[in-house]
């Protein structure tokens, strides 16, 4: 719905925009981004989280406006951008005046540096608020372009920016994929080269401007195709990607294959997180109990150190005891909780895996557990005599697990139980209504769960080959809700996307996980109040969203 | 039906196992440790004054929580982070300079006010810029959805603040006036636990007015009863939602800066387990009730520091000390499954439980 502002809300909207950025300048956020140079000479990732707020707030603004003519939404922005650049101006003012170190410590000379464009206070200050002014007017544009030039424009940004963001990855993966040659043209130091740069954007423009026009005749002739050719493609589709998937160590090299075991291990418990809060509606915090349960189970049964018990077990006899272990503490743990609802069954469950740490850390079972010192020495998984030691060769570990989750939660998803479960997350008590068992329905959610947490574990300990106490703390769980959550609640793709967001990138870049925490507890209001579905939802949900908007729609 | 009722009593029957094999367990400790008595009298009496002292910290932080679910219906888990942002805030700007010029030393009284005064306006401040966010958008989404939001906005603050002072440890600045002991019947009792006690007393007494005998208070009694109502009869409900959250958060920055009188020391994560401490306080007291907060929050205190000696000890357990948070976890498990309504609360209707 469009509507008309004041000025006074133009520029409390740039106010909100400043005050958003100067939070983000103060906690250190931006001087840390700054680090990472995108273009050589050109900027870095913190300019563009500094002009990042002001654009979205611009851009917003001028999208929901009502207007004449073109020169209204520039203004705006513009003014939007401008009155965003004050409390910045007022931060570097204060800075030279008085020691404000003392207090914010993050607030540096670097950044101080970097809002004032190492120039003088003053002029510093008349150049970001031009810049801010332009950005904002820049924003504005994007609602008055039309769409055949704005959708290449947002694509060919959006894909330089990418790949500059990544250059470092990429570039180390260039060198061993595509020789030195090929690096020396695109990159320049650890940032993009600023002429491939431009041939890159332009090329991506040029393309996309190409496909908006050829694209639709290219999608015609595919749908035309006959349905046995049809089927073909998606066939070869598919062994494509299991081709990709099972060479994936050789495309992604050790480091990034480190990486997509860690997703991995992440995936293995939002799958199992998934059923129990996804498809049976019970808000599980205490989530890495289980996951400690199955390490620590793989630990002590297996462990070459003194606190091994040395009865022979190998990773894959003990594998299958770590999830039963897992397994009934999930049935004896669901048990005392299964009269509870919502709010109160999040807080005991958090309550148990605090239990289980705390336990773990302490001298009660120091004999057996190790205490705060933890289990060392346990061994890598054997594969028929050869010992799983490189990422390259853990991955398909890991990937097996997953494998066979996948399969379990689909299977379990479109099963009998699986529409108890969602009965249960609909409605409890009509569930109960309709003859359905609570209790065993309930702990069957639990019991799965926990199952697959516990193969997460085992896999996490031997992978790891120590595990500390201390390692299995709440943040765990809440990192595994937030990607479900990110991910989709109840959706089984959603969980890869969410694993793959919330643990792949962070990885990538390690500015981001020193704020994870704080990103995290933004990602998870921001998609509650906007987008709760998640952001690649479960279909069946999905229908049901979609549907009650049909019958708004009908009814209006 | 004969096999659901041999369900329910299987499942009655694991609970009343559950509970008698921890009763049990608890006399056990308690007779042998008292037969064994490992500690003097003056050791006992000191554990029980450090856990009325914590209690009334719980008891202040767990105002916050009943209030709010008395009003919502939600578990405000960002209450713990409304008690750090604010002493973390006034320490770095208020505190920590004062100390250094001399003036905390020269005028302790009117300094620490300031403090209290300054740690009160910000926790409040958050608190209102928490509510109008992340929870007032989402009135009337399922129950999960706010929830979710504050465990968001719990996260999104702790590592706010830790960006914004950084994360290490911070000193509390010591005055000498509240430095030693005093002896009180026979008594010697460090001078912080004192004022601790007596200003959580004067806080709680003060609130419990002005819940009940105010105007202002009874709108939110009226919000917490029935919120369609009390907007009929010309109650600005969320005014009443903002002013519970004021309340709370106000005790919740109280109770920060007796943290930092007593702990002498402040971080950016020392919000979030005494914040699920005093939710635990809540609920044994009976949440939605403040003199059920109150009660809970001091039960809570004193079974923790009194507990690990008294029952773990006694059961051989090896430094016992350690599991203090079990013992509160645990007591927080056994109340919902067995007394849900807690101490003092009314039974809890469906919706609420």
């Amino acid at each position: 719905m469009k509507k008309t502002f004041t000025t006074k809300e133009i520029i409390n909207k740039g106010l909100l925009a400043g005050a958003v950025v100067l939070s983000l300048s103060v906690i250190g956020f931006i001087a840390l981004l700054a680090e990472r140079e995108l273009i050589k000479g050109w900027f870095s990732l913190g300019h563009i989280f500094l002009v990042a707020s002001p654009f979205a707030f611009a851009y917003v603004t001028t999208r929901d406006m009502e207007y004449e003519g073109n020169a209204k939404p520039l203004q705006t922005g513009f003014i939007i951008g401008a009155v965003a650049s004050i409390p910045l101006i007022v931060l570097s003012f204060l800075a030279v005046a008085i020691d404000i170190r003392q207090f914010l410590s993050n607030v540096s000379p670097a950044l101080i540096e970097l809002l004032t464009f190492g120039q003088t206070p003053v002029l510093g200050s008349i150049l970001l608020l031009l810049l801010f002014g332009i950005i904002g007017v820049f924003a504005a544009s994007f609602n008055i372009i039309p769409e055949n030039i704005r959708h290449p424009l947002v694509n060919a940004l959006v894909w330089t920016l990418g790949i500059a963001t990544f250059s470092e990855i990429l570039l180390s993966r260039v060198r061993s994929l595509l020789g030195r040659g090929l690096v020396k043209v695109i990159f320049s130091g650890k940032s993009l080269n600023p002429i491939f740069a431009i041939v890159f954007f332009a090329a991506v423009f040029g393309f996309t401007i190409w496909w908006d026009k050829r694209g639709d005749s290219f999608k015609e002739k595919l749908e035309n195709l006959a349905p046995a050719k049809r089927k073909q493609l998606s066939q070869g589709q598919s062994i494509l990607l299991m081709l990709v998937i099972l060479f994936l160590p050789l495309i992604l090299g050790s480091y990034l294959t480190e990486v997509a075991n860690n997703v991995g291990i992440y995936i293995l418990m939002g799958l199992g997180l998934n059923i129990v809060v996804g498809f049976a509606g019970l808000l599980d915090l205490g989530y890495v109990a289980f996951f400690a349960i199955g390490a620590y189970v793989m630990g002590v049964l297996t462990s070459e150190g003194a606190l091994g018990l040395d009865a022979g077990f190998s990773f894959w006899t003990a594998l299958p005891i770590s999830v039963i272990v897992a397994t009934l503490f999930g049935i004896v743990l669901g048990i005392p909780v299964l009269g509870m609802r919502g709010d109160y069954l999040a807080i005991v469950t958090l309550g148990f895996g605090e239990i289980i740490r705390v336990v773990a850390v302490s001298d009660l079972f120091k004999d057996t557990l190790g205490g705060a010192q933890g289990i060392l020495q346990i061994p890598k998984p054997e594969f028929f005599g050869i010992e799983l030691v490189q990422p390259g060769e853990l991955y398909y570990v890991v990937l097996a697990g997953v494998l066979l989750a996948v399969f379990i939660a689909t299977r379990l998803r479109d099963s009998r139980l699986g529409r108890q479960w969602m009965a249960l997350r609909e409605d409890e008590d009509v569930a109960e209504a309709m003859g359905m068992n609570l209790v065993s329905t309930k702990l069957m959610a639990f019991a799965t769960g926990a199952a697959f947490s516990g193969l997460s574990g085992a896999i996490f300990a031997s992978k790891l080959t120590s595990i500390f106490p201390h390692s299995f703390n709440l943040l765990i769980s809440i990192n595994v809700l937030s990607l479900i959550i990110v991910g989709g609640v109840g959706s089984i793709p959603g969980v890869f996307v969410g694993a793959l967001v919330l643990v792949g990138l962070p990885e990538l870049l390690r500015e981001f996980a020193e704020y994870r925490l704080l990103i995290y507890g933004v990602l998870l209001i921001v998609m509650m109040l906007v987008k709760p579905e998640g952001l690649l939802p479960d279909q069946r949900k999905k229908r049901e969203l979609k549907s009650e908007a049909e019958l708004d729609w009908a009814e209006k | 039906m004969q096999e659901r009722i041999k369900q329910i009593d299987f499942l009655g029957l694991i609970l009343w196992v559950f509970r008698t094999a921890i009763i049990v367990a608890m006399l056990w400790g308690t007779i042998a440790t008292v037969m064994d008595n490992p500690y003097s009298a003056k050791a006992w009496t000191d554990t029980i004054v450090a856990g009325i002292a914590q209690g009334s910290l719980y008891a202040l932080i767990a105002i916050g929580y009943t209030l709010v679910y008395g009003v919502l219906f939600m578990i405000n888990f960002a209450h713990g982070e409304f008690f750090m942002s604010g002493i973390m805030t006034a320490t770095i700007f208020i505190a920590q300079p004062m100390s250094a010029s001399g003036y905390l030393d020269r005028h302790p009284i009117i300094g620490l006010l300031i403090i209290a005064v300054v740690t009160m306006l910000v926790s409040i401040g958050i608190a209102i810029l928490t509510e109008r966010v992340a929870y007032r958008p989402l009135r009337g989404a399922p129950r999960l959805v706010p929830l979710i939001t504050a465990i968001g906005a719990s996260f999104f603050w702790q590592y706010f603040f830790q960006g914004l002072y950084g994360s290490e440890v911070k000193p509390f600045p010591q005055t000498d006036i509240l430095t030693g002991k005093i002896n009180i019947g026979g008594v010697e009792i460090l001078k912080t636990q004192v004022i601790v006690i007596i200003v959580t007393v004067l806080m709680l007494i003060g609130l419990y007015f002005f819940v009940v005998k105010t105007k202002t208070g009874k709108s939110i009694r009226a919000a917490a009863e029935n919120k369609d109502v009390a907007r009929l009869m010309g109650i600005d409900v969320d005014r009443a939602i903002t002013l519970t959250f004021t309340m709370g958060a106000a005790m919740a920055g109280i109770a920060g800066v007796l943290y930092a009188l007593v702990f002498r020391q402040i971080h950016f994560f020392m919000g979030f387990f005494p914040g699920i401490k005093a939710f635990t306080a809540a609920v044994l007291g009976g949440i939605g009730s403040i003199p059920g907060a109150a009660l809970g929050g001091l039960f809570l205190g004193i079974f923790e520091s009194v507990g690990p000696g008294l029952f773990l000890e006694g059961l051989g357990v090896p430094s016992p000390h350690q599991l203090k948070d079990v013992i509160a976890f645990t007591m927080l498990v056994l109340v919902l499954i067995f007394r849900p309504q807690g101490i003092l609360g009314e039974a809890l209707a469906e919706e609420k439980a």
